[in-house]
């Protein structure tokens, strides 16, 4: 993985001791909150209901044992021992004090990390499909473009003060497992039939109060045109996106409003002027980039088992639990690798009750070494607030799964309705209308415990507190959005969503509900899914082919 | 009745206008009335609470301040999904009202 050069780390540390003399002045009252706002923010502090939440950028999801064990010394000195990891491959913490925090930026730029960028207006922490580098189906790995566009965004004096905050997403694969056209610009790495690598570039996408999938704007750049075509799309954009009305700021609303092919029109019009500018990096920076994401080492596959020969050799122990224990998650939380005799697992952090995203810092040290004894040293942060080992050895699992189990991180409940997404909402957010944890606590116990959860299979079901919808229920199969009805919380609930290849917006089904009501509401629409169904149909299927009414029917008589 | 509130300039903590200062209890905060204005700006220029502001609130019969508003009321208590790290309260009641 990527690591800093000298002029990465003198820039992250001037940065730090900036904010430090920021902070002190703020604290001895030579500024007011008004002047330190902007300020604090650009360096990811934020107020929140109880205090002030730090969100720390881990690039592309991507991250080392010795930065999650740095993650986890963070919480435990400066916050309340746990972190919150986040639908944008991030961290938060909920409990860090002023006076601390540039302490708590210096470790962080200690192990080559910052909170830079992951407020205010401007182009925030990269994300990317968190199995790259690993899947079977991607093109190459995405992840030397997405540091790329890092190093390009990072404190780009033209696109610091953009009209809203402005989020991009990097895949590599037909398959997309990072929700790539609900950003601002999502591009997919590819190859033409010439076997050139390219990029699709899909412009003004994004959820929150006006959600829209993105159009694709052109189907091939040459990869050596990248950031000279991203750059074309953000002078358009910071030329005639709305500085008038935030609710109408961000991109989407521009491209929407000028139409996909007007857009397209201008920003092939800025291209066409910036290549002969010349702004693209070398192709020798890009080349040092790559360097870094080489694959690992892997041993031959007769070095470790299939799958088949895992289960003759697993399912006899009992103390593996193949049926209800290890064999459920190598089923569920187990990805193809393109490495034979590899895996890629992921580590929930949804436990049946638990709080969606968060882990403790004990934990987050188990999963560093984990990650250094058998994931070449890599771990990932999933958009769906899960971490992920992303090269295992099938061999391996078992003892995988043991430290896992023991440590409370073992829920086999990937992609299923136990795995929710859930926004911090009104438990801690102060934008929230209504509270999203105690729903998916509440929802994942009652599928649980009456065993429905196999039964129901792939069901993504996302819960956001407010509009501005973190917990991205616009692309749920089911949809949840908390909403403040007279002083009370109340929620909405909506269905068809999908953040994936098949990417759509959820309909709201109806009126709302209050917190039992929503969640018999669940119940019964999955009720509506099993009657309906045929074989292999996931719920998101049954919904494409039945529509709506039968739900509204059920849900409203 | 009104009563004001913020978070701590340092910490971030929630705290409450007393009277004379600032508590971390929401059972401390006093009625300031007609004179929360004059207070709040008073508060704001002594830059010891991150932007104080006035709610409104009541005391139940038990004798414990209600915030209005169920964002306060959370913010009053802690994370109700984390009531092991919720501010201290005597009140034995005070989950039973925040939502």
């Amino acid at each position: 993985m990527y690591q800093y050069d000298s002029y990465d780390q003198a820039m992250v540390d001037a940065r730090v001791e900036e904010f430090r003399d920021q902070a002190r002045r703020r604290m001895e009252g030579r500024l007011t909150e008004d002047q330190f706002k902007p300020l604090r923010l650009m360096n990811g502090l934020y107020l929140q209901l109880h205090a002030y939440m730090l969100r720390v950028a881990i690039p592309y999801g991507t991250l080392n044992a010795r930065q999650m064990e740095a993650l986890a010394d963070i919480a435990e000195k400066y916050d309340r021992g746990y972190g919150h990891f986040t639908t944008r491959q991030n961290i938060q913490y909920n409990w860090i004090r002023l006076e601390d925090a540039a302490d708590a930026l210096a470790d962080l730029a200690r192990h080559e990390m910052h909170a830079i960028q992951t407020s205010g207006n401007c182009i925030r922490n990269i994300s990317a499909d968190h199995f790259a580098g690993a899947a079977v189906d991607e093109v190459t790995d995405p992840r030397p473009y997405a540091e790329l566009l890092r190093q390009w965004s990072s404190f780009h004096p033209e696109f610091t003060y953009l009209p809203r905050k402005f989020k991009f997403c990097v895949i590599a694969s037909a398959k997309d497992r990072a929700a790539m056209r609900l950003h601002d610009i999502g591009i997919r790495i590819v190859q033409n039939a010439a076997g050139e690598t390219g990029a699709q570039f899909y412009v003004g996408g994004g959820m929150g109060r006006t959600p829209m999938i993105a159009p694709l704007v052109r189907d091939f750049v040459p990869i050596d045109q990248l950031i000279t075509y991203a750059e074309a799309c953000l002078r358009v954009y910071n030329r005639y996106g709305r500085r008038d009305n935030k609710y109408k700021a961000r991109i989407k609303i521009l491209v929407h409003e000028l139409g996909a092919a007007e857009y397209t029109r201008q920003v092939e019009e800025e291209f066409a002027h910036l290549l002969s500018v010349g702004v693209e990096p070398p192709r020798e920076e890009l080349a040092r980039i790559a360097e870094y994401f080489a694959p690992p080492t892997f041993r031959h596959p007769s070095e470790s088992w299939d799958l088949e020969q895992l289960q003759s050799k697993a399912a006899g122990d009992p103390s593996l639990r193949w049926d209800d224990g290890f064999g459920l998650w190598v089923r569920r939380n187990t990805h193809p690798h393109r490495a034979p005799g590899y895996v890629s697992a992921v580590i929930s952090l949804k436990p049946v009750g638990g709080i969606p995203g968060d882990a403790t810092a004990d934990q987050m040290r188990i999963v560093a070494r984990l990650a250094r004894e058998y994931s070449f040293d890599e771990l990932r942060v999933m958009h769906t607030q899960n971490l992920l080992l992303p090269h295992v050895r099938i061999a391996d699992l078992p003892v995988i799964w043991a430290a896992l189990d023991a440590a409370g991180l073992a829920a086999p409940n990937m992609d299923t309705i136990e795995d929710i997404i859930a926004c911090p909402g009104l438990d801690y957010c102060s934008l929230a209308n209504a509270r999203s944890i105690p729903l998916a606590q509440r929802i994942s116990e009652r599928f649980a415990e009456s065993g429905r959860t196999e039964v129901v299979g792939e069901l993504k079901l996302k819960i956001s507190g407010c509009i501005n919808a973190c917990g991205h229920h616009h692309a749920g199969h089911i949809g949840i959005l908390g909403v403040d009805r007279k002083g009370t919380e109340n929620y909405q609930l909506s269905l068809g969503g999908s953040e994936a290849e098949d990417v759509s917006l959820a309909k709201i089904t109806g009126p709302g509900f209050d917190e039992d009501g929503v969640i018999a509401a669940v119940e019964t629409v999955t009720d509506v899914y099993l009657d309906a169904r045929t074989d292999g149909e996931r719920f998101i299927d049954t919904y494409r082919r039945i529509g709506m009414e039968p739900f509204k029917e059920a849900l409203y008589g | 009745m009104k009563i004001l509130t913020g978070n701590d300039l340092r910490s971030g903590a929630v705290v409450w206008w007393n009277g004379s200062g600032w508590s971390l209890f929401v059972d401390d905060a006093v009625d300031a009335g007609d004179d929360s204005e004059e207070i709040l700006a008073r508060e704001e220029a002594a830059r010891r609470v991150n932007v104080p502001y006035a709610i409104d609130a009541s005391i139940d019969a038990g004798g414990h301040v209600r915030p209005a508003h169920i964002k306060d009321r959370v913010r009053a208590l802690g994370p109700t999904v984390r009531r092991d790290l919720a501010v201290p309260t005597a009140d034995k009641t005070g989950w039973d009202w925040v939502i």
